[in-house]
């Protein structure tokens, strides 16, 4: 009982160390009257401020897999594609549909680009896509001509950063409403993987356990909507999200094509005399890494309701970091999805905690470099001590 | 009785789970060339490296002396002081850097931190003419060719001012005239009155330069032969190989049937030098329920021909037709290669073979994912997969903790249990199984064996590469024998001997 205790305590030490952040941040907030880490508002502050990293670290994961590769540029791609929506929809008045689809085609091509590169030519990805950080920064900038586009119309931000409901009245019912779904759907999905393995006699964890889990969780889901209704409701952006997150770790965890990004990373050769193309892997990550970075583009031109010459200066290294936080392998080969949004929480409860703290923003950087830091180290100290053994 | 410069005395040096040398001994005459003879594994690099200090102190037992003084080498630059040099089989030279750079690299002509161009090069011109080498100093070792590169080793160990020159497998990857031009400059250099210890397989060199001769086998010395006159080459093949056939095979009745699979006209080139044949016109068949072997010392080219005919993952320029149940097939990638039932189980279980540090169900299952996938999605059956790689895990008799283990801590015989289980897994009719039981213990080894039968009972075509030829003997219903990428010679297994093979390949 205590070894199983401790091995799930394990498995989980990102997740362990979030809700440790959370406390000690939750703690001195409330303490000092800075209001509440853990309000309402501040949940969906949360939720809207980081779910521009989510998306892109989701991308960066699937490249970071192949082999420690990172893509560099799409910050900038970013502020291209931003560029290109401001563009279409607010200079040339398009339907913002049509100019959507055409927003993700093209940034799906410019990260097609580096893919093939990368993949097929195979110069190095830091190279590449530092060439294409700068290439793409000037593009954008060329194109918005160095001037701010805005106002976007009222249905382009409705897609991204309105709420459910759309009127405030009805807001908490409706959270509970779908909070009490989203507990359904996951106890049915554990429950009907239970019985499909019991019927074909495959080993399954023990009834108890499995209770306390789905206890656990049907706790926090609830609680979580619970404080959404509270406020506006649910944003508009956590649907979007999570909508990624659960395809991408569909993908990685379960499909066939998710399990080549692994065995690459694990080991090139062997992957290769194991019949995987591992240039059409790597053209995949890059490629995606594109679409992915084309949504962000749209979701913050619709957070910042403008598009400007310095969107997404930075996100490169915000992904990057929410990935390695969240235990991806620096060499390629490990990490999940899971990993690299608790990751992204992690970093965005940083930033959130000391602004609400009123600390220096330069101090905020200087202590995410050092968590940045800390949480590799500890990840291949943990993997040391375990291979000694 | 002349007086010994060099004395190593019951050497023993172990590594895990492996008796690597076993109280050698080896004697060398001042102003001589020694030759130390063996086959592949039976511990000359390993001597050598105790020798140079790569192998510390302590790290072994045993005594060297040298000059009449007792040596212990801490480090390679502790044998280096002493004259004592070797040049490594894979050359030690920086490809960006120049011939003289090269030549005292590590030993730089400098004064303080600053070093002294002049000397360098002007130095550098003088041991290139010693070892007549025509070349500038200045040219980068990447422009010269590698018959070159050996000479420009010898030189920067003349810088060292060397007084033992040890030499592993000098010519392995030198054409015949290359080759001539350094055993005579080895000559020259004997009258000047250096001592060489020289490491090789080929017997013609041999006689050509060796005054005496050390024959190591399984990690013992066997026998010293001092030169008078000629060589006897039978004699040399005797002692290279007489050990004892004991019964360490399994048993197993052939049922052999029609030809499996068939390679036509096979060439291949090297890939980072395309005018090398690797692989020189082979012609090879295997068929239903056969084992075969290929037999061969190291750089004859078995590995290069088994990868190149698995997907053409190695080499360029390759010619050549294969054949499966008589039907002409291009197996051009190794995704093509599984499709058509082939399945190539590497030599390097850790480099190419297995991905270290994953579990072992996901190595069981990743050569063949699409038989626990389905759908468009390609969606993986995870239970299915528990299911299956538990099946394999049995059937192979690996021994882990557990599925979800990782590969890198098991036991190298478990490892290339895994390894052999993924191949399997991917359900082939033909296997090329490369040196499989490399680096594992005996209990292991006559396991993989027992493995290896099962699959030719179930009419499956298997072609075995090995070192170890009584392992070849034992196991293969026909061997050909392979030497500097071409087939010399096709034995059958009941026919074959030791000795017979071992002459096929020095001889040819």
């Amino acid at each position: 009982m205590k070894k199983k205790v401790l091995s799930v305590l394990k498995d989980n030490t990102m997740l362990i160390a979030l809700v440790a952040v959370m406390a000690l941040f939750q703690l001195l907030i409330t303490t000092g009257g800075n209001g509440s880490l853990l309000s309402a508002q501040n949940i969906t502050n949360l939720i809207n401020q980081n779910a521009y990293v989510i998306i892109l670290a989701v991308g960066m994961l699937l490249c970071i897999l192949t082999g420690g590769n990172i893509d560099l540029a799409i910050g900038s791609i970013v502020c291209l594609v931003g560029a290109a929506a401001g563009i279409l929809i607010v200079t040339l008045g398009m339907n913002i549909y049509v100019a959507i689809v055409i927003c993700l085609l093209f940034g799906t091509l410019l990260g097609a680009w580096q893919a093939y590169w990368i993949a097929y030519i195979r110069i190095p990805a830091f190279i590449v896509t530092l060439s294409g950080m700068l290439l793409f920064r000037g593009l954008g900038n060329l194109l918005l001509n160095g001037v701010t586009i805005s106002p976007f119309p009222a249905n382009y931000s409705r897609l991204f950063s309105s709420y459910i409901p759309t009127v405030s009245a009805g807001a908490f019912v409706v959270s509970l409403v779908v909070g009490l779904l989203a507990i359904g759907i996951y106890l049915f999905i554990e429950i009907s993987s239970r019985n499909k393995k019991v019927k074909k006699g495959y080993d399954c964890e023990a009834l108890s356990s499995m209770i306390v889990r789905m206890v656990f969780i049907s706790a926090v889901i609830l609680w979580f909507f619970n404080k959404l209704g509270q406020y506006k409701g649910i944003p508009v952006i956590l649907v979007w999200v999570l909508v990624i997150v659960l395809s991408y770790n569909y993908f990685t965890s379960s499909t066939v094509q998710g399990r080549h990004f692994y065995a690459m990373g694990g080991n090139e050769k062997a992957a290769i005399l194991s019949g995987i193309n591992t240039n059409k892997v790597l053209f995949i990550a890059y490629t995606n890494m594109g679409f992915l970075a084309a949504i962000s583009a749209l979701v913050v031109a619709s957070r910042f309701n403008s598009a400007t010459p310095s969107a997404g200066t930075g996100f490169e290294l915000d992904a990057i970091g929410a990935c390695f936080i969240g235990g991806a392998s620096a060499y390629g080969g490990s990490g999940t999805i899971g990993g690299c949004v608790i990751g992204a929480i992690l970093m965005g409860v940083l930033n959130n905690g000391m602004s609400l703290l009123g600390i220096d923003a330069n101090w905020q950087k200087a202590v995410k470099g050092l968590v940045l830091l800390a949480a590799v180290v500890f990840d291949i100290m943990s993997k040391k001590r375990a291979a000694k053994k | 009785m002349a007086q010994y410069m060099l004395e190593m005395k019951n050497i023993t040096k172990v590594f895990p789970g492996v008796k690597a040398l076993d109280e050698v001994t080896l004697k060398v005459k001042e102003g001589e060339i020694h030759a130390i003879v063996g086959e592949n594994g039976a511990g000359k690099s390993t001597l050598m490296n105790v020798l140079s200090g790569v192998y510390p102190y302590e790290t072994y037992t045993g005594d060297i002396e040298f000059n009449g003084g007792e040596c212990r080498f801490h480090r390679i630059k502790d044998s280096e002081a002493k004259g004592i040099v070797i040049i490594h089989q894979e050359l030690a030279l920086v490809p960006l850097l120049s011939i003289g750079e090269n030549l005292f690299l590590g030993n730089e002509r400098a004064k303080g931190i600053t070093i002294n161009w002049d000397e360098t090069f002007g130095k550098a011109d003088e041991y290139l003419k010693l070892v007549g080498l025509k070349e500038s100093s200045r040219t980068l070792i990447k422009d010269i060719s590698v018959g070159k590169q050996q000479l420009v080793e010898i030189a920067k160990a003349l810088a060292k001012s060397v007084k033992v020159l040890i030499l592993d497998e000098p010519t392995a990857s030198l054409n015949e005239k290359d080759s001539k031009n350094l055993l005579d400059l080895l000559l020259q250099l004997k009258k000047q009155g250096m001592t060489s210890i020289i490491i090789s397989h080929k017997l013609n060199e041999i006689s050509y330069v060796a005054d005496s001769i050390t024959i190591i086998r399984d990690g013992s010395t066997v026998c010293e032969i001092e030169k008078k006159g000629e060589f006897n080459e039978d004699v040399i093949i005797k002692a290279m190989v007489g050990r004892e056939l004991t019964n360490r095979f399994p048993q197993r009745i052939p049922n052999i049937g029609e030809i499996m699979f068939e390679v036509k006209h096979w060439f291949v080139h090297h890939p980072l030098n395309p005018e090398r044949l690797v692989c020189d016109d082979i012609n090879l068949d295997v068929k239903r329920g056969e084992i075969v072997g290929i037999s061969g010392l190291m750089g004859a080219g078995r590995t290069e021909l088994a990868m190149s005919i698995f997907g053409k993952s190695y080499g360029v320029g390759i010619q050549g037709e294969t054949f499966i149940l008589g039907k002409k097939v291009n197996l051009k990638s190794p995704q093509i290669a599984i499709e058509h039932k082939v399945a190539y189980v590497t030599e390097d279980r850790k480099g190419n073979g297995l991905i270290l540090p994953q579990s072992v169900r996901d190595n069981t299952t990743l050569a063949k994912l699409s038989r626990i996938s389905t759908g468009k999605t390609q969606r993986i059956d995870k239970d299915l997969e528990v299911q299956l790689s538990q099946e394999y895990i049995d059937s192979m008799g690996t021994k882990c903790s557990g599925q979800e283990q990782p590969v890198e801590n098991l036991s190298g015989g478990n490892q290339q249990k895994v390894l052999i289980g993924k191949w399997l897994f991917a359900e082939p009719d033909i296997l090329f199984l490369d040196e499989p039981t490399r680096g594992i213990d005996v209990g292991a080894k006559y396991e993989i064996y027992k493995l290896m039968n099962g699959m030719a009972d179930e009419g499956k075509a298997l072609i075995m590469i090995s070192s170890e030829l009584p392992e070849l003997l034992g196991m293969c219903d026909r061997i050909y024998v392979m030497n500097e990428g071409k087939f010399v010679g096709e034995i059958d297994g009941k026919e074959a001997t030791q000795e017979k093979i071992m002459s096929m390949m020095l001889k040819s």
